[in-house]
């Protein structure tokens, strides 16, 4: 089945390739083909679930970020996963399908929220997870583990206690080792080093 | 002496029609949570009423978002086993078991048949005590205490059952990239035959308590009803989608553990209303009871992980203490972590709420470079904003616990 809608996708649009995959169908394209795509795959070949909609991070690489979407048919059973590369890695965008698939809203919302790509197009494109004022986009691969200070969400209580939001404390871990190496430096260590329990942690 | 007195009272209409637009304007901003009762949880609604009627309807997220893909990004895929728990807290071997799937998937790893049968084992008893409780919590929800107190019972034996097999009632950590952490305890299965034959009169008694209840039919018929195409519009999935009519059941259609070798039935609704999500609930606990009596019936001897994946699952114990090349592959599984190739994977399983999906990236190692956690509770709720207005306040209650959601795994 999969391999007919590949043979029949590629056919009618010459934009896609296929992408590498270890389990499903998958197609890579272009930011700004992506509604003809999808509404095509809604109504013609019968993924008329979007099941999840995410993004990578390549981080030094360009493009940077790449938009995942994964849908079902409900009829076929079978998955398929479409890949759309922002093109701008400074301010990435990607059109949001929630005229299509409603269910893209919430998805978009958290990809835009934790990620930091901006869907064109969507209703209301706020933070869903982290509250509205925060200023970063934390699964960015250049965003620190332990987080980063920012101010506390409630103006009344910080004025008063003077507190912030603080970067969790790293004491002892996750532990990462590198693969290569003489064993002295592969043995697995904590990633953040700044701090631990015999070192104090830097004032700023 | 009678007195006559002669009033006006006016044109009625034009009366009413004046307070009519009086009243209307007057609408009234309710918050509910995000602790409350109601809301299972620490889900925040932010509603607009209009006497008793909902007219506007905000789920707010995020107060239990704890960044699990940032952190899974950070540690080898087994450390990140214990984080699993904490998505779907009331099924947590379930989660287990889909999370490993996902990573030998991209590992293109088979686990031997006695594996698969205990992970069936464990996904099945998670269903049962997930749906029990709840089942119970919108009998409560819906004012009928007694069911409650059944099934929590019920529960309880289920949760001794996982103890003695993980080590933990609620946080049981129970799988590893590969295998299970140990093999099942002796006796163990005459103990989950005899729990199920304790379940099924519980579940009888619920079933007299509830299904011809006129108390729980009249809050829960025609109301919170969802169509067809909404469901699968918002991406509603599991028990919550078949409510609706939609016959997909991915331990049916995209069979994964050996499901293929069950005979069981897949419940299907027919309104999409609070009334029907109950009845997949109660049904899918006996299809679960059926299951698990096949797979006891024919459990497989052998081992309980992959013995060729030297590379991702660590050696037994005893070995390692005893030779050479075991205690080398020990080290490197537990500070590398399991070594995958390079790839993308997304893996789904019909977890009690609903399809839990886990889209891996990996570039090779032991550390994912990116992890990404579908919750289904996320997206079952994801249709409130839709679903609520136009229902009378007291109803929201039913919907949120009809809809069976878990903030753990919505949040992530």
């Amino acid at each position: 089945m999969a391999e007919s809608d590949l043979a029949q996708l590629t056919e009618r649009f010459d934009f896609l390739t296929e992408r590498a995959s270890s389990d499903h169908l998958a197609l890579n394209c272009p930011a700004d083909k992506l509604i003809e795509l999808c509404s095509a795959l809604r109504d013609d070949f019968g993924y008329d679930m979007l099941i999840d909609v995410t993004a990578v991070d390549w981080d030094v690489q360009s493009p940077r970020f790449t938009g995942i979407y994964h849908f079902l048919s409900t009829t076929k059973h079978e998955y398929i996963r479409i890949a759309a590369d922002c093109t701008d890695d400074i301010n990435p965008a990607l059109p949001s399908l929630t005229g299509l698939y409603p269910a893209a809203n919430w998805h978009e919302r958290e990809t835009y929220d934790l990620m930091g790509i901006t869907y064109e197009g969507h209703p209301d494109l706020r933070r869903i997870l982290m509250w509205d004022s925060y200023p970063y986009h934390p699964l960015r691969k250049d965003f620190p583990l332990a987080g980063i200070e920012t101010p506390l969400p409630a103006d009344d209580v910080a004025e008063v206690t003077g507190a912030s939001v603080l970067p969790a404390p790293m004491m002892g871990g996750p532990f990462t080792s590198s693969g290569d190496g003489p064993m002295s430096q592969t043995e697995p260590r904590a990633k953040d080093e700044s701090w631990t329990e015999k070192k104090e942690k830097p004032v700023k | 002496m009678a007195t006559t007195k002669e009033i006006t009272i006016g044109d009625v209409n034009a009366r009413a029609s004046e307070l009519e637009t009086e009243l209307q304007g007057e609408t009234m901003a309710l918050n509910v949570g995000p602790s409350h009762p109601t809301t299972h949880g620490v889900l925040r609604l932010m509603m607009e009423l209009d006497g008793d009627v909902v007219k506007k309807c905000e789920p707010v997220l995020g107060y239990l978002h704890r960044g699990d893909e940032k952190i899974a990004e950070n540690m080898t895929y087994n450390q990140f086993v214990p984080y699993t728990d904490r998505l779907d807290y009331l099924a947590p071997l379930a989660n287990n078991v889909a999370y490993a799937m996902a990573v030998e998937k991209l590992a293109a790893l088979e686990v031997p048949e006695r594996c698969q049968s205990i992970r069936v084992l464990c996904c099945e008893l998670a269903r049962i005590s997930s749906h029990l409780l709840g089942v119970g919590v919108y009998g409560m929800d819906a004012g009928a205490w007694t069911v409650f107190m059944f099934t929590f019972t019920e529960r309880e034996k289920l949760y001794t059952l996982f103890e003695e097999l993980t080590g933990a009632r609620f946080t049981t950590s129970y799988t590893r990239i590969g295998g299970v952490a140990r093999d099942i305890p002796e006796g163990w299965l005459g103990r989950v035959l005899e729990f199920c034959k304790g379940v099924l009169p519980v579940l009888d008694q619920v079933d007299k308590l509830l299904t011809r209840n006129r108390i729980f039919m009249d809050r829960t018929v025609g109301v919170g009803a969802i169509s067809k195409e909404d469901a699968i519009a918002y991406g509603i999935t599991g028990p919550n989608l078949r409510a609706c009519g939609v016959d997909l059941d991915l331990r049916k259609d995209k069979p994964y553990l050996g499901y293929e070798k069950y005979d069981f039935d897949v419940p299907i609704g027919t309104n999409g209303d609070c009334y029907d999500r109950y009845l997949m609930r109660a049904e899918e606990i006996r299809q679960s009871v059926r299951i698990v009596r096949q797979c006891i019936d024919q459990f497989p001897e052998g081992a309980y992980y992959a013995e060729d994946a030297k590379k991702i699952f660590a050696p037994n114990k005893a070995k390692v203490l005893t030779s050479m090349e075991e205690l080398i592959q020990n080290f490197m599984i537990v500070t590398e972590g399991p070594q995958v190739p390079a790839g993308e994977v997304y893996f789904e399983a019909e977890n009690p709420k609903g399809a839990l999906g886990f889209f891996v990236v990996s570039k090779g190692g032991g550390v994912p470079y990116r992890l990404k956690i579908r919750g289904p509770s996320f997206c079952n709720l994801s249709i409130l904003d839709k679903l609520i207005p136009g229902h009378y306040l007291t109803d929201i209650t039913v919907i949120l616990g009809s809809l069976d959601f878990v903030m753990g795994e919505c949040d992530r």
